[in-house]
């Protein structure tokens, strides 16, 4: 399997910190990125996420590791990684005064795009993200969802093989979310490799074929959805439903060495009542984020909530 | 790479200009301020009119090239677009190069709108037309390094324009517009000789009036010298910034 991100010890390290100390925003990470994969990086506000893409975009100088992205060395050739990758930041900041199709073109030369193949490939991608409606319309005056999908057009508008969304559909509805999700499962089944950064954990959980939790700068786990959910389960669990005479219901969970162990055992404790249910219970994400992290999902988005508004008013 | 660095800079001037520069109240601001000033001072003396058309052509060329300029960083810095615009294959300094020829393309162009209107009342007799060119070019380049500077080194926009002003106003009244540097007390001169608007009025009279190009060829290497540590320290300071 080709790669398309590889990293080794990674560190970025910012001189002035809080309290004017030193901060590590990302320190010694390594992780590897397969072609066509679409790979999560999930972590709590300032666990070095955004950091991480930013030196891996080019935007910031790490300050020691290596990296090679689409097999060139990020030291040395970050122009060229600059060429074939698209990135879509966490604020949709295309130009408000040109119109959507006028900010695809100059996507298109700034990646010098060839002028023949330019409006097509906005029409194009303007009728991709059902925007062709509002073409001459200048970009200030799109929707939230409509700007968050242009600036994703905007980005995949040189056709890049690799592509790095930070939160993209954070602050959606859940009609634009949708469709932008449904834009990125597409995207991965034509072969784009996709670095995608997160708050919705059922999102990540939804698209991701690997996933990364990064802490305090940290890497602590990269797995499959599976494979991360198998580390925090030491044993199959079974939640049983039941309800006496009087139809009044209780659930009760309980372990056992495999499944069918754990069935019987539930159905033992039924003691002539009705079964009403009897499910498997796996770990979400989210229970391994917690676990991982020590912070609810709910924490989380709220935490991102507040920053948004801050945001807004500073 | 090299080539990249080009097409970015052409376009990102293209951008800058449709989005932000022609529009009706920038070319107002830009043509009315200098004759505004020039007008209260030829009201004052009315026989010194011809004598201000260096500083006029000057000041059009400052503040045509830095008001927008600084704020265009600014305002793009602060929503991000700036930073976008690096995401391409665009490296910092052909970023800022875009951002200097906007804000130079559209200093100039005012500035032209205004020498034709100086030739029309005063006629085109005893000019020295290249070095004319040189000035004009070399002063925009100064001046318009000079405001990517200033919005590199602050966070809002306000605060742009007022460091803009801060070092515009002071450098109009120093800079040899009104009154002659070597008229100045001594103290004076020696500030008005750190201002790059000085020798924009220096090497615009050199072509205008005196017509000698000797006179304008030590006020033009000083322009570009203004130009290439304004440009490298704007560079700098971004990169860091940025970072």
């Amino acid at each position: 399997m080709n790669t398309a991100i590889e990293v080794w010890q990674l560190t970025k390290v910012y001189p002035q910190g809080k309290a004017s100390q030193p901060l590590r925003a990302v320190d010694s990470i390594d992780f590897t990125v397969h072609e066509g994969e679409v790979f999560g990086f999930l972590g709590p506000n300032g666990a070095g996420k955004t950091t991480t893409i930013r030196m891996l975009t080019g935007l910031s100088r790490p300050t020691s590791g290596r990296a090679r992205v689409l097999g060139f060395d990020l030291a040395s050739d970050v122009t060229r990684i600059k060429k074939r990758i698209g990135v879509v930041p966490e604020a949709s900041n295309l130009y408000d005064e040109l119109s959507a199709f006028d900010n695809l073109i100059f996507a298109m030369q700034l990646y010098g795009v060839p002028r023949s193949e330019r409006a097509a490939r906005a029409r194009d991608l303007l009728a991709r993200f059902g925007l062709s409606e509002k073409r001459d319309i200048p970009f200030a005056k799109l929707s939230r969802g409509m700007k968050r999908a242009l600036t994703i057009a905007a980005a995949l508008a040189h056709r890049p093989p690799l592509v790095f969304l930070d939160e993209p559909t954070t602050g959606l509805d859940v009609m634009s979310a949708r469709n932008l999700r449904r834009m990125i499962a597409r995207l991965r089944d034509e072969g784009v490799t996709i670095f995608l950064t997160t708050h919705y954990l059922e999102e990540a959980e939804r698209l991701c074929d690997r996933i990364a939790i990064i802490v305090e700068g940290r890497i602590v786990a990269l797995d499959t959805v599976d494979g991360l959910k198998a580390t925090i389960q030491e044993a199959p669990v079974v939640e049983v439903t039941l309800a006496d005479a009087s139809n009044a219901i209780e659930t009760r969970r309980i372990e056992g060495n495999d499944v069918a162990t754990a069935v019987r055992a539930a159905l033992d404790q039924a003691d002539g009542r009705r079964v009403l249910a009897i499910n498997t219970i796996r770990p979400t994400l989210e229970d391994v984020f917690v676990r991982l992290t020590g912070l609810s999902a709910e924490v989380m988005l709220a935490e991102k909530a507040g920053r948004g508004q801050a945001n807004a008013g500073g | 790479m090299l080539a990249d660095d080009l097409r970015g800079v052409f376009y990102i001037v293209l951008k800058d200009l449709r989005a932000y520069y022609f529009k009706p109240p920038n070319i107002s601001w830009g043509l009315l301020f200098p004759f505004a000033f020039v007008l209260a001072f030829a009201i004052r003396n009315p026989g010194d009119v011809r004598d201000l058309v260096p500083g006029l052509l000057a000041l059009t060329v400052l503040f045509g090239t830095s008001s927008m300029e600084a704020i265009v960083i600014v305002f793009e810095r602060r929503i991000g677009s700036l930073e976008r615009l690096l995401l391409a294959p665009v490296r910092l300094p052909a970023l800022l190069a875009g951002k200097l020829l906007g804000g130079m393309v559209f200093g100039l162009t005012v500035t032209l709108a205004v020498l034709v209107i100086v030739l029309i009342v005063f006629g085109g007799d005893g000019i020295h037309w290249p070095l004319l060119i040189l000035s004009l070019l070399l002063s925009a380049a100064a001046f318009s390094a000079l405001g990517a500077f200033v919005s590199v080194v602050v966070k809002e926009v306000f605060e742009a324009q007022t460091l803009a002003n801060f070092i515009r106003f002071p450098m109009m009244f120093l800079g040899g517009v009104f009154v002659p540097v070597a008229s100045m007390p001594p103290a004076l001169q020696i500030i008005a000789r750190a201002l790059p608007l000085t020798y924009s009025v220096e090497a615009l009279r050199a072509a205008l009036v005196d017509s000698s190009p000797a006179n304008g060829v030590l006020d033009l290497v000083a322009l570009a010298a203004f130009t290439v540590v304004l440009f490298a320290l704007a560079v700098r300071v971004l990169a860091q910034r940025l970072d």
